[in-house]
């Protein structure tokens, strides 16, 4: 059985891929992480981290159109599956769930959806 | 735009090492990335974070040295090791077969590997192991060269004054065994033990628990080995205390050391006194002319032995007497890892020792008992492996690559051989406490000896590689659509190998066989040798006593009152030894060139009687004290040594160099008795009548009292007359069983390892007879169907095995008959090597193989047809 818990930056990649739609590619997701939170990544370490979320089913990919800015090479889409959907939610609820069990919190905050 | 290129070796770099199906997108997402920062930054910057962002590519999943995941290796690892598993579980007998086989042979090579490693580092628990010599002399005596180990105690305090440069420490002991009587308190034992000089201790390396070598310095002192000591004093601190030595000397204990391992010279000693107490004074320690003494030395690093030999033969030869300068006498330094295995001259020359050839001969059977479960392994592995030609077949359809074959085929015999070490580990932790009984050794079980798990991991990858290689390289070869048809046949190029393998086989264990019977025989023809005299129903005792021979005369004629002794006589050399020569004697007609030695004791009055003597002619000595002084009596052997022809009557005369001329009368003529080796020619010897001079008690005990009631009795009378010493007897009929030991020790162990390999032999048979019927279960079918009985179906089955086996007796049988005839050359009592050996080796071989095959062969036959032609 796969690892099918999210980390954080797992997590996060997930759902840039999903911001991120018909340009979702590894360049892209590295660039658009590095602008949203403000730390810095390696397109490698992302790459990575794709390939392992599309090995637990959570994305899939195919080979786009290739540009001149790349020297006129493909790159690869990635977009999310249904599981990759379900396991994000299961991750927000989750936390969510904690959320309001915590007293200093609970109450104040109104995220159902 | 042209200039703004990446960086190249950064590009090359990463093409290197990525994968070939990432290379495209990884490369474009680059680019994008260099691009955009030299528009954001600079083109310096960009270069360099290229270089970054390539080094960040350096992970596991975009490495093209890393297995692809695609192909999920250990996925099939686990299949293979799953389906080995279940191949075993499917075949229990033959698994049981081939694992066991292997293992039994594999712990008969351990057993033996750890005997001859045992014997190769004998005496390698002294530390000055690489430079202790013993010194020996090699001489000539008559027209014999012979080379003798006792010295004299002068050389040895000449070695320690005169060549201090070059040996690091001279000590001497005492030679011959000393076996005394040490006694504390109620506790008196009879031990042996060392006489040696104060530095002794410290160059054998006892090891000491309590005290220090410093306490040996004391001439009245005394070591005791840890067991000895518990034995003496038990539980007490024996520190400090005195010990009683033959009833009359005390010494002081001056420390205990650890027992010496049994595979040391020096393993019997229970304790170690000081030389000059046994010799009688340090003034015997300069004497030339008694050679007593054992001359070790510690030899510097460097210095060459044989010349440092010629130098001390030059300083000593000064000092030598008459006999010493006629004799020749030459020295040898003969280095400490020689003495155990290196041990053997003749005429002054090393020659391969008997231990030698042992230590040989048991390695060359454990690597037979080895190869021969290799070889049924192997045999039964290629065997099993044609039945799979169709799930080859099968796999090869569903897409396996050759090399996975192969490497399911190498898996599978490692996990075989893996189990069979494992087993024979096993069985090696039970067997090795009775081979240590058996062998008298004290080999510790090898659990931590990395040469032994070196040799064994070897072995294993060995044996699995060799056997899985027939499987391996010639299954996985098939072309699929033939092995699926069936058309595969090994044809007859397959089966000759394996029938050379049997041959083999059936060859060493036919000639195990042959030469299991032939050493039983040689002990038993040994054995059955008239003796000579009645050992039977007579006790030995060595009184250690001074009191012993002025108390003789009464004390013996006590025990004969009691009435549970019928005779009792004295000598001054045990019956069961040969000790004790002299040249000298001449008698009228004698052949002038004549100059041998005769073994020559001396006897009370009785001892005729009491060891039951078989007189040819004459009588034995009278019991009168003042008759037959001067009278002898011969035995058979010196009687034709001499030429003589009934000699009763005839004079000779004794010239010893020790004392003064005398002439003798010879009063009668024995039978030759076996003293020495029985697989040796007797001695001719001369019997002297001495009252004076016994150190050795022979009791014949009364045929009708039981030993159990007349032992006490004889001990109230021995201890009424020396109260101060043990009487501990042996029974003379022990004593004389134990010059046996060795050989049947050898006879026994032999005996076990051709079972064992007979019994791996039969075992491979059996499973490859079962696997041929199996395979023949059609074609059985198919001839009982038109008629064939079963009789002539179990000839068709039992022919081809007995074929081999007839060719195997005809190559075991010259073999071993070259063998055994040089092996019984050595013993100058032989036993006959007649035809009934061979034939029954030949024969047993045979039968034991139709009973083995004829088993597979009628089940076979037997079996209903309609079965076996039923299925397909």
């Amino acid at each position: 059985m796969k690892e099918t818990r999210l980390g954080d930056f797992e997590e996060t990649l997930l759902l840039l891929v999903g911001i991120l739609e018909k340009e979702a590619y590894a360049f892209k997701i590295a660039e658009e992480f590095e602008s949203q939170t403000k730390r810095s990544t390696s397109i490698g370490a992302v790459h990575s981290t794709l390939n392992r979320l599309s090995d637990k089913g959570f994305l899939t990919s195919e080979m786009g159109a290739a540009t001149a800015e790349r020297g006129g090479r493909r790159k690869r889409i990635y977009s999310i599956t249904a599981s990759g959907q379900r396991a994000l939610q299961d991750s927000r609820d989750f936390k969510l769930s904690l959320w309001k069990q915590f007293p200093a919190f609970a109450g104040d905050l109104n995220f159902s959806a | 735009m042209i200039k703004q290129r990446p960086p190249k070796y950064a590009e090359r770099f990463l093409g290197w090492f990525i994968k070939p199906d990432l290379a495209e997108e990884v490369l474009g997402d680059l680019d994008e990335k260099f691009y955009l920062t030299i528009e954001t930054r600079s083109l310096r910057k960009a270069r360099r974070n290229y270089w970054y962002q390539v080094i960040n590519y350096l992970r596991p999943f975009a490495f093209k040295f890393f297995k692809s995941k695609y192909r999920n290796n250990t996925a099939m690892l686990k299949h293979n090791f799953k389906v080995s598993y279940r191949q075993m579980l499917r075949n229990k007998g033959y698994s049981i077969v081939n694992i066991g086989g292997l293992a039994m042979g594999m712990v008969v090579a351990m057993l033996i590997g750890l005997w001859v490693h045992d014997e190769l580092t004998f005496n390698k628990y002294h530390k000055n192991y690489e430079t202790l010599v013993h010194v020996l002399r090699h001489e000539v005596e008559g027209d014999r060269r012979e080379t003798n180990s006792s010295l004299i105690t002068g050389l040895g305090t000449m070695m320690k004054e005169k060549f201090a440069d070059q040996l690091d420490g001279v000590f001497m002991v005492r030679a011959r065994e000393q076996n005394r009587v040490l006694a504390a308190g109620d506790r008196k034992f009879r031990q042996v033990g060392l006489f040696m000089q104060e530095n002794g201790p410290e160059l054998l390396s006892f090891e000491m628990i309590q005290g220090t070598y410093d306490a040996f310095e004391n001439m009245g002192s005394i070591l005791l080995s840890e067991s000895f000591a518990k034995k003496l004093f038990g539980d007490e601190d024996p520190m400090g205390k005195f010990v009683t030595m033959d009833a009359r000397d005390n010494f002081l204990v001056g420390g205990i050391y650890k027992d010496i391992p049994k595979n040391s010279k020096f393993a019997d000693a229970a304790y170690v006194c000081r030389l000059a107490v046994v010799l009688g004074g340090p003034k015997y320690l300069n004497v030339w002319g008694n050679y007593n003494t054992d001359i070790y030395a510690k030899v510097n690093p460097n210095v060459d032995l044989e010349n440092l030999a010629d130098q001390i033969n030059k300083a000593a030869a000064p000092n030598f007497n008459d006999y010493a300068q006629e004799s020749g006498m030459k020295f040898y330094l003969h280095p400490m890892k020689d003495w155990h295995l290196k041990s053997e001259f003749q005429d002054h020359k090393q020659v391969t020792s008997q231990q030698m050839k042992l230590v040989w001969l048991y390695a060359i059977i454990g690597i037979f008992v080895l190869v021969l479960a290799c070889i049924n392994f192997m045999n039964l592995s290629t065997a099993r492996s044609e039945k799979r030609a169709k799930e080859v077949g099968i796999r090869k359809t569903l897409g396996s690559v050759r090399r996975e074959l192969i490497g399911q085929f190498y898996m599978e015999s490692f996990l075989y051989t893996l189990l069979a070490f494992a087993v024979s580990l096993g069985f090696l932790s039970l067997l090795l406490p009775w081979f240590n009984e058996t062998s008298a050794k004290e080999i510790a079980a090898p659990w931590g000896m990395p040469t032994f798990w070196l040799a064994s991991i070897g072995f294993v990858l060995f044996t699995a590689l060799v056997s899985g290689s027939y499987p391996a390289i010639f299954l996985s070869s098939f072309k699929p659509i033939k092995a699926l048809k069936g058309t595969v046949t090994p044809g007859k190029g397959a089966t000759i190998p394996r029938k050379i393998l049997v041959v083999f086989q059936f060859t060493i264990s036919i000639a195990l066989i042959i030469g299991t019977i032939t050493v039983n025989k040689q002990i038993e023809s040994a054995k059955n040798r008239p003796v000579g005299y009645s050992p039977k129903g007579m006790l030995s005792v060595s009184p250690a006593s001074p009191n012993f021979r002025k108390n003789y005369q009464a004390m013996r004629t006590e025990m004969l009152r009691t009435g549970m002794a019928v005779e009792i006589g004295g000598s001054n050399y045990p019956v069961i030894n040969a000790l004790g020569w002299n040249p000298g004697f001449t008698w009228e007609g004698m052949d002038p060139t004549f100059s041998e030695s005769f073994n020559t004791i001396s006897i009370t009055p009785g001892y005729a009687e009491a060891v039951d003597m078989k007189f040819i002619y004459g009588r034995p000595f009278s019991m009168e004290p003042q008759a037959d002084r001067n009278g002898i009596i011969l035995n058979r052997s010196a009687m034709e040594a001499m030429r003589l022809d009934n000699p009763v009557g005839m004079v000779i005369n004794f010239n010893p160099n020790w004392a003064d001329p005398r002439d003798y009368v010879v009063i009668g003529v024995v039978e030759d008795m076996v003293k020495a080796s029985p697989y040796e020619k007797t001695y001719q010897s001369v019997m002297f009548n001495n009252l004076f001079r016994p150190n050795y008690l022979y009791i014949k005990l009364n045929p009708n009292k039981s030993a159990s009631e007349a032992i006490p009795v004889l001990e109230e009378v021995f201890n009424q007359f020396l109260p101060e010493a043990p009487f501990d007897y042996t029974f003379a009929d022990d004593d004389y069983n134990k010059k046996f030991i060795a050989e049947e020790r050898i006879a026994s162990q032999a005996s076990f390892f051709s079972i064992l390999a007979i019994f791996i032999s039969c075992l491979g048979l059996f499973a490859l007879a079962s696997f041929v019927a199996e395979q023949r279960t059609k074609e059985i079918g198919i001839r009982k169907v038109l008629g064939a009985s079963i009789l002539s179906l179990w000839k068709l089955l039992s022919k081809d095995f007995a074929v081999l086996v007839i060719i195997a007796c005809l190559i075991a049988i010259p073999i071993s008959s070259s063998v055994l005839n040089d092996w019984l050359d050595t013993f100058e009592v032989q036993t006959e090597l007649s035809w009934w050996i061979f034939a029954a080796g030949g024969l047993g071989a045979f039968l034991i193989t139709l009973i083995t095959v004829s088993f597979q062969a009628i089940k076979a036959a037997m079996a209903n047809p309609v079965k076996s032609l039923r299925s397909e």
